[in-house]
This record gives structure tokens, sequence and C-alpha cells, in this order.
């Protein structure tokens, strides 16, 4: 198809899409917010299966008007972080849940409602929403990211003014099997101040979400997630980070299950030496799961260092996708680039895609990137059996070890062993499964 | 204790027959040796007994304790009681050498309906073993062989024969990559196992470890068959004169 062929057929689609919606409701700046974001997607357009960034995912399901049915999944485990002492701020199917949630107060931090804040005349917030999402599109459009913010229907907005005792856990809980829930947060994260974050669940059978945080001089945040197990459900995610001097921002996504996931994470390290981590994991089992990561980081400041670490366990047919960027621009020196992308292929029918790139326009910095895909080392694998674990069970613990990797990014080692016990957990039922 | 009879092996891959004929019958509380030039079969014939993939069995059996062991998974093998010293210990990253040893403890102790060991003595157990070893506590948190010099690598493998007392002890070239010291340190990891239940066959290119080791029973391996059995002297006369005079003589 021609490309001018794609751009009209891609303009039709955009305005199909965005003939039936309405901008929620919202105070002067919110309002002007939203069109501006508005605009952005219409002049990116909806995303199309010839887009550079989505040649291995396929959008449509993402852009249709209705969502996929995605029915609601029964665990029957404890929800993750129960035993955590934290703030807890519920979502069911993209509505917050007073009833559920925590007093919203907390000592180091202001937090409302997207919502109540857009409402209003003067609110920090305006300063943030929208504004990294909108400068995330120089190198590559995120036309989701821009639909998220224009339509983004409910969330909180966090200040960060101290060091709060514990952390702030967003709970997306789903319910209805139709559900197509637009959240957006915004968090600054104010001089040496720190957060983290913790988040799970599939919020909804369709679940769009923007994540814009703000990190000034020496401040810290950290984002610990996992997207829920529900098989059917649907996710695309925006993170959207800039990062002040000498401020530290970690990231650590699990995804096991679910039909579609983008995780898309945009980071400008405009401080000198800042840290930024982006780290995942996701275990996929069959056909109609796709998992699809897509990050780019900027380095626009001297002595900053950034890590993306990814891996990926597929099977029965499951396809991963990684694309990951570094961008070193121009009088970012000793900037330290890091990028690995792993991929553990448990069959012949399982594949993953990987687009790494670099872009450096410094002369005196280290950056590196590697992705590999494999089989289970046979050796390794016959060493384990010859000390008498039994095949799958060997399988198992080195489908663990080869995540334990990406688990290290994550600095609370008891969020991390939560984790780690969850996805063992997973490999466990699957392996009586296969057996039985 | 361990009975091989006529085993002929070949590669899966390939049409190269390897073992040509194996005869070998090790009796509980003894120690057998096998020397033999490179290349004549001495690791395939460990790597056949315990399990690996890769190989066919064309010709002749291999049991242990009376049980046919060829037809058996390679865990199925171990648990039944047999173990293979690597003469190449795997490195495997992300696995704590702990949690892999205690792993495939519990998995041994599962397989012969015996009842998991609890954490608390678990540690206790391989403390011991692993000061007997002079192998360090730090080593023991480290991920299975990953940055282990040679010498800890094979010092690791005694560790975990002493850990999961199997009753057929096969050991690959394990005093190879060895220092004077450790060697002995080895040695005596090995004799301390050694008692009337349990039977050894040391695959060795040196008389020095049968000093420390003494064989009851010395084998030459030449060409994928046994082609000489003879006691302790058999070993010094290698130490002293080489293949040659040997396999000119079987020849
Ligand atoms: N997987 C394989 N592919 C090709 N050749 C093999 C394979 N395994 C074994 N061989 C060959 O079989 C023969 C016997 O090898 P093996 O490792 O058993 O010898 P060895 O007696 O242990 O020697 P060394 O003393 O050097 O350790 C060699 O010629 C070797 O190259
Ligand atoms: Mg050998």
């Amino acid at each position: 198809m021609a490309k001018a062929a794609i751009k009209q057929q891609k303009a039709e689609a955009t305005e199909a899409r965005l003939a039936g919606l309405t901008l929620p409701e919202s105070g002067a700046w919110a309002r002007e917010a939203r069109e501006a974001a508005l605009e952005r997607v219409r002049s990116m357009g909806l995303p199309h299966r010839r887009d550079e960034y989505w040649k291995f995912t396929d959008p449509t399901s993402l852009t249709a008007e209705e969502p996929p049915q995605a029915s609601v999944f029964e665990t029957g485990e404890p929800p993750l972080f129960d035993g955590v002492d934290r703030l807890k701020v519920v979502f069911v199917d993209g509505v917050f849940d007073p009833e559920a949630s925590d007093d919203l107060s907390l000592e180091g931090i202001e937090i409302e409602r997207l919502s109540e804040a857009m409402a209003k005349d003067i609110h920090w917030v305006r300063d943030l929403y929208g504004k990294i999402e909108g400068a995330s599109h120089e190198k590559v459009d995120r036309p989701l990211a821009a639909f998220n913010t224009a339509f983004a229907t409910d969330g909180v907005v966090i200040r960060v003014t101290g060091k709060p005792s514990k952390p702030v856990s967003l709970v997306y809980l789903h319910k209805s099997e139709r559900s197509d829930a637009i959240l957006h947060h915004c968090v600054k994260v104010e001089e040496g101040a720190e957060l983290t974050i913790l988040e799970n669940g599939p919020a909804a059978a369709r679940f769009s979400k923007g994540l814009e945080v703000d990190v000034a001089d020496t401040g810290a945040f950290h984002l610990v997630r996992a997207q829920g197990r529900d098989h059917e459900r649907r996710a695309v995610t925006g993170t959207f980070a800039r990062l002040g001097r000498e401020s530290t921002f970690k990231t650590f996504t699990l995804t096991v299950n679910g039909v579609m996931t983008r995780n898309e994470a945009y980071v400008e390290l405009t401080g000198d030496e800042a840290v930024c981590h982006i780290a995942g994991a996701c275990l996929g089992d069959g056909r109609d799961f796709h998992h699809d990561a897509t990050v780019f980081v900027t380095h626009d400041a001297v002595n900053c260092e950034s890590r993306q670490v990814f891996k990926n366990v597929l099977r029965n047919g499951a396809t991963g996708v990684f694309q990951g960027k570094i961008l070193v621009k121009q009088g970012a020196q000793k900037t330290d680039g890091y990028q690995i992308s792993q991929s553990l292929l448990l069959d012949d029918d399982s594949t993953f895609q990987a687009k790494p790139e670099l872009e450096i326009y410094a002369d005196d910095v280290a950056c590196s990137h590697g992705s590999t895909s494999g089989a289970i080392d046979a050796d390794a694998l016959y060493y384990l059996r010859a000390r008498g674990m039994a095949k799958a069970e060997a399988e198992n613990l080195l489908t663990l070890a080869f995540v334990a990797e990406a688990l290290e990014e994550i600095e609370n080692e008891a969020y991390a062993e939560e984790l780690r016990e969850r996805l063992a957990g997973w490999l466990e039922r699957r392996r009586d499964r296969a057996a039985g | 204790m361990l009975d091989i009879k006529g085993l002929k092996v070949k590669l899966e891959e390939e049409d190269k027959q390897i073992l040509k004929g194996v005869d070998l019958h090790v009796e509980a509380g003894k120690v057998h040796a096998i020397m033999g030039p490179n290349g004549s079969g001495k690791s395939t014939l460990s790597y056949v007994l315990s399990g690996r993939e890769g190989y066919e069995v064309t010709e002749g059996s291999a049991s242990l304790l009376g049980e046919d062991i060829l037809d058996m998974e390679p865990e199925e093998r171990a648990a039944a009681g047999l173990f293979l010293a690597f003469q190449y210990p795997v490195e495997i990253p992300g696995v704590g050498n702990m949690t892999f040893l205690r792993t495939a403890l519990n998995s041994q102790r599962k397989a012969r309906g015996q009842e998991e060991i609890s954490s608390a003595d678990f540690l206790k157990l391989i403390r011991e073993k692993a000061k007997n070893l002079q192998i360090e506590p730090e080593m023991l948190k480290r991920a299975v062989n990953v940055g282990f010099s040679g010498g800890e690598k094979k010092r690791n493998e005694i560790l975990q024969m002493a850990v999961l007392e199997p009753k057929m002890c096969i050991l690959d070239e394990t005093d190879s990559g060895l220092d004077v010291d450790a060697m002995k340190l080895v040695s005596d990891g090995v004799n301390a196992l050694r008692d009337e239940g349990r039977g050894f066959l040391v695959i060795t290119h040196y008389q020095r470890l049968l000093n420390h080791i003494k064989p009851d029973v010395v084998h030459i391996m030449s060409d994928g068959r046994i082609v000489k059995t003879g006691g302790p002297e058999l070993a010094l006369e290698v130490e002293e004169n080489g293949y040659g005079d040997i396999l000119n003589e079987v020849a």
C-alpha cells in the first residue's frame, strides 16, 4: 500500500473512532489539556499495522470502538501486596471506589482524584498533565498515549513533598466483561522527596493507562506493578517520566497472562547524574498471548545511567516483543546506557521479536545493548536431573533463574520476593497441568 | 553394585561407535579405577550411565543393585543411588548453590518415599560437609559453579556427593585442576564416604590421585573397551611407561 493511501486510511479510521466520543467534563485548564491531546491524536492518527513501532503488534483491538469481551478470572489467591502496609487506592473497572480505598491522606504526600483536580481552576497538576506525554512524540508517535490524555476519566494525582512511611498501592479490579477503562495518574516528586507506587490488577476488559512522573532534583520514584492474571484482558499503558539532577526512577513490571499488553515507557534524563531503571518480566502461555514492551530513554544530561532489563518466558505459541531505544543527545557525555532483552522459548511455536536501537550524538559514552532468545540450556537441565530433580522441576528452577535477573532490578527485596513466589506458583501450576 | 555387560554405544546424531563392548563389575565396598588414553570413551561411559542425551545404546546392559538403569530418566538413576562427579561441572547462573543442593536432596528423598529435610537440618548438614572440604560459606551462596575456579568446581562436586550420599559414585577426572592441597581434601572427602555399602568408579589419568584414594581394581580402557584389568600396580605401570606397552601387549 502506498504511503498516501495508508495516511488516508489512518485519518479516516481515526475520525471514525473519535466521532462517537466527547471529551469528559473538566475545568478550564484541563479542557485545554484534553483538547491539545485530542489534536495530537488527530495529527498522528491512531496506530496502524504499517507504523514503524506497530509492526510486531496489532493495534486493532486497542483502537476498536468496543473492547472485546474479557471474562473475569478468579485466581483463588490472595491479592498481591495484601500483607504490605500501604495506602490503598482502588479502582473498579476504571472507577475510583472510595469505599474500598483507604482515606486519601498520608504524611509526605498530597493525593487526590484526577477528576477533582481537573475541576479546579488552579492546580499544580496543570503543569504536568499531558506535558511529558506531549513531549514524547518527538521521535516516535504515541497516539494511544495522547488518546489516553484526552479521554481519561479517572486517576490520582500525587504531589510528593517528603518521604512517606508507606507506598501508595493502586489496585485495579476487573468486574465487568465489557469494561473499557481509561485512567491517567500524575506524580510530582519534589526535591529530595521519595515515593513508591505498587500497582496490581487487570483493571478492565480493556485498560488504557497513562502515568506521568516528574522527579525533581535528588528525588526518587519507584514503581512495582503486576498486570493481573485475567487471561482475556487487554492493556495499553504509557509511563512517562522526566528526571532531574541526581534523581532516581525505577520501574518493574510483571506480566502474566492477558491476551494483549502493550507497555510503553518514555523517560527523559534532563538533570545530571540521574538514574533510570526500567525492567520487566513476562510469562506467556498460549497462542493468544501477546506482550509488547516498547521503551524509549533519552539522555539529555551528563553522567546519567539508564538500564533496561527485560525477560520473557514464552510457551505454547506465545508472542513477545521488545522495542527498546536509547537516545543520547549532544552533550550528554559520560552516559552509561545498558539494555538487555532476553526470551526463553519453551517450545518451537513461541516467538520473540526484538528491535533494539541506539542513537548517539555524544562521543564520550558507554552504551550497550543485547538481545537473545533460546531454549532451556540442555547441559544445565541434564546436570540438575543428574542430581535428582525431575525434568519439570529442573525446568522451573532454570526458568525462575532466568527471570531472576529482571527481578533483581527491584530495590525492595520484600516486593521482589513476593513477585518471585507468584512466578514460581505460575510455573508450578503449568507444570502440574502439563503432567496431568 | 554396578554391572555393565557388553555395553555398546554410538552417537545418536552420527554413525560413530564410541563404546565397543564394555564389561565392568564394581562390587559394593570397592574402589575401581579406570585409566586410558584421551578419547578412549571414559567420559562417554559415565555419561551413558548417568543418562545424558545424545547417545544410543546398541547392545548390552547396565544395572545398579540389580536394577536395569538404561531405561531410567537421569533423575531416577540419581534417586536409585547413582552419582557422577562431572569432568566439566556445569555453570548455572541464577540458581543458588544452596537452593540447588536442597532441591536436589529433597527430590531424591521424595522419589525414595522419604520425608523432605527441614531447612534447619539442611543448613546444619551442608555447613558441616562444606567445612570438611574447606568450602567457604560464601561459595554456597553463589550461583552454581558460576565464577568458581577449576578446583572450586571439583570440590563443589564432592560436596554434592557428600550431601547426597549416593550408593555408586563415578568420579570423572575429579583430580584434574586440583592443587596438591585440594587433591588431599577431595581424597579425604571421598575416603570418608568409603564404606561397605558403597561402590566407586574413579576415572583418572594420574597415579597421584590413586595414592590418596587406594583402588582395589584398576582397568585400562582403550578405543571403547576395557582392555586390561589388574591391581593397583597397573596404575604404577601406566605412570612409569605410559600406555604403549600395555596396548601393544593386548593388541
Ligand atoms: N557428542 C559427541 N560428538 C562427537 N564426538 C563425541 C561426542 N561424545 C564423545 N565423542 C567422541 O568419543 C570419543 C570418546 O570421548 P570421551 O569424552 O568419552 O573420552 P575420554 O576417554 O573421556 O577422554 P579424556 O581422557 O580426554 O577425557 C572421543 O573421540 C570423542 O571425540
Ligand atoms: Mg573424559
